[in-house]
């Protein structure tokens, strides 16, 4: 059965990230994981070898970059003197110069990671309001069109009216405006007089994703058969509970993977965050160049944080989708 | 039993208008019938002669153009009825069975008695395990919707809304989204349901359980009662032209 082969791989995985604290153990475990995911062929249709996978992967980067740590900076005793004569040649290495003037000096390496913590948590706020404003919107627009035969004119209907026509102006502007004007808008003129960029830039791209999220939402809805909708309503569900209790956890499932990649086109769009001096990762390492006056390794750093960020979240997207596949059956 | 019972009307209907397109088309155009108790009307016609378009204006999934229809002494083409209070007595059959994919059997037919009549969880679980029981599918109770047949779906569609206590079964053509050899046990459960005394009003094609198990049939064409009569009249003498066409081409 490959099932235990699965978990097999996924315990691996997991005891690699564990065993990093010990860097080499960790690396040979993460090692050991990798092989036995591609020696097995029939595992790789099981979301837990692939879990298991990603994990080596993790584990693996993890232990090479802490090894090279060690290796280079740590104060090592007992060393083999080849080892010391190769780590003073590489510290006279015109690349090892670059890295130090860039992240070492004057601990220039905290723009990144505050940056990076920054980007974040900009981008887990807005993430949190860009959901909540886009159910709201969706709401508003698929609820108008289904009940507007139904309610009858009305006090109720001039309202959702009134609502359905506001929330299309916000797509149509939101949509048709970029979002660093947007954000600078916000920034330099409503809200002028305050001076928390955070705050700013949550509400620059919350506003902003909620417009797509409502649109992603909205189709979601309109996706679920319509007899599903009639179903509810014929037993005797009213409009709203007929959409929570049947509509909404039925759009959610087609809806998950588009959000989540809505998310991680957000952490990227944060990077314009430098335009009302946000200092988030982009503009940590713009800082550093500004300051050294070499562009190449804090952009390239900074390129391959955003990588690695995508790189683990669309994985992690991946494997949500084969999960939702899989219920399906 | 009394006699006077089961005269009672339950559903009148009263030149029952749809329109579409300001007047352009008239699905429906001028229905006036009753429906009593206990009775099993069936609806016939050709496609788009408006049957079902009638049935589902019954419990206002479609909203008529003009017209009354009372159910149980309430006009509920009236703004002010609460159509979702009246829908707990009209169970709906529908011909793509619509059962909850997301739910299990056993959720798909508690959800409505525990959230609207208050049922408790055990007291819907064992109705629903009655009702199982009844059409044979105790043992799916469990199982979600993807996983059974077509028969076994529209069997469970019809338990589910049996589950609500309705006062009135509508069918909307239930057989004819099945495989052929399907069809049987569907129509097997809904003759059990005529017998047990249910109203019941059925959009269908199948002739056979018009004539064998309906009280009343009517024949629509182009948005209008042709013909209304008792299934012996209907098939053996029918008196339309069109309905005599009608039945030549499908028996």
């Amino acid at each position: 059965m490959y099932t235990k082969k699965a978990n097999l791989i996924l315990i691996v995985g997991i005891i690699a990230l564990v065993l990093s604290v010990f860097p080499g153990a960790g690396l040979i475990c993460a090692v050991f994981g990798l092989v036995l995911y591609a020696a097995n062929k029939a595992v790789r249709t099981s979301i837990r070898a692939d879990i298991g996978r990603g994990l080596s992967i993790i584990a693996l980067l993890v232990n090479l970059v802490l090894i090279t740590y060690i290796l280079l900076f740590r104060h090592l005793d007992n060393a083999p003197a080849w080892l010391l004569s190769l780590r003073e040649s590489f510290y006279a290495t015109k690349f090892y110069g670059e890295f130090e003037n860039n992240f070492l000096i004057d601990k220039r390496y905290t723009y990144i990671s505050k940056g990076l913590g920054v980007t974040f948590e900009v981008t887990f706020f807005a993430v949190l309001l860009g959901i909540a404003l886009g159910v709201i919107v969706a709401l508003v627009r698929s609820s108008y069109d289904t009940l507007k035969e139904e309610l009858k004119g009305g006090f109720g209907k001039a309202i959702l009216y009134i609502l359905y026509k506001i929330c299309g102006v916000y797509l149509t502007v939101i949509r048709g405006t970029p979002v660093v004007v947007q954000l600078m808008i916000i920034y330099f003129v409503i809200f002028a007089s305050s001076n928390n960029k955070i705050l700013v830039a949550v509400l620059a791209f919350g506003i902003n994703s909620g417009a797509y999220v409502a649109e992603i939402i909205r189709g979601g809805i309109e996706s679920v058969d319509k007899g599903q909708f009639e179903a509810g309503r014929s037993l005797g569900f009213g409009y709203v509970r007929t959409m929570t209790f049947i509509i909404i956890p039925q759009a959610f499932k087609t809806v998950l993977p588009a959000l989540a990649n809505e998310f991680i086109v957000l952490i990227k769009e944060t990077s314009v965050s430098g335009y009302v001096g946000l200092q988030e990762l982009t503009k940590g390492g713009d800082i550093i160049r500004s300051r050294t006056y070499s562009a190449f390794m804090p952009l390239i750093a900074v390129a391959i944080i955003y990588l690695l960020i995508v790189i683990f979240f669309s994985w992690i997207v991946s494997l949500l989708e084969r999960r939702l596949k899989s219920s399906e059956r | 039993m009394s006699a006077d019972n089961e005269n009672k009307v339950i559903i009148s209907v009263k030149d029952l208008c749809k329109h579409y397109n300001g007047g352009e088309i008239k699905a429906l155009d001028g229905i006036t019938t009753d429906i009593k108790k206990g009775e099993v009307v069936v609806v016939i016609g050709p496609s788009g002669s408006g049957k079902s378009t009638f049935l589902r204006s019954l419990n206002l999934l479609e909203r008529p153009t003009s017209g009354t229809i009372t159910f149980e002494g309430q006009d509920i083409t009236s703004p002010s009825t609460n159509i979702n209070k009246l829908r707990q007595n009209m169970g709906m059959v529908f011909q793509h069975f619509n059962l909850f994919p997301h739910l299990t059997i056993m959720k798909n037919m508690t959800l409505a008695p525990m959230k609207l009549r208050g049922l408790s969880k055990e007291e819907a679980e064992k109705k629903a395990l009655e009702l199982l029981a009844k059409v044979g599918l105790q043992d799916r109770a469990s199982a979600y919707p993807s996983q059974l047949s077509g028969g076994q779906k529209q069997r469970i569609a019809i338990v589910r809304a049996l589950a609500m206590d309705p006062e009135v079964m509508l069918f909307d053509e239930p057989t004819s989204a099945l495989d052929p050899e399907m069809v049987g046990e569907v129509l097997e459960v809904m003759k059990n349901l005529a017998k047990a005394g249910m109203t019941m009003v059925c959009v269908t094609h199948e002739m056979g359980f018009a004539r064998e198990v309906g009280t009343r049939v009517i024949f629509m064409d182009c948005g209008k009662i042709i013909e209304e009569n008792t299934p012996e009249e209907i098939f053996t003498n029918p008196q339309n032209e069109r309905l005599q066409t009608f039945l030549k081409k499908v028996l």
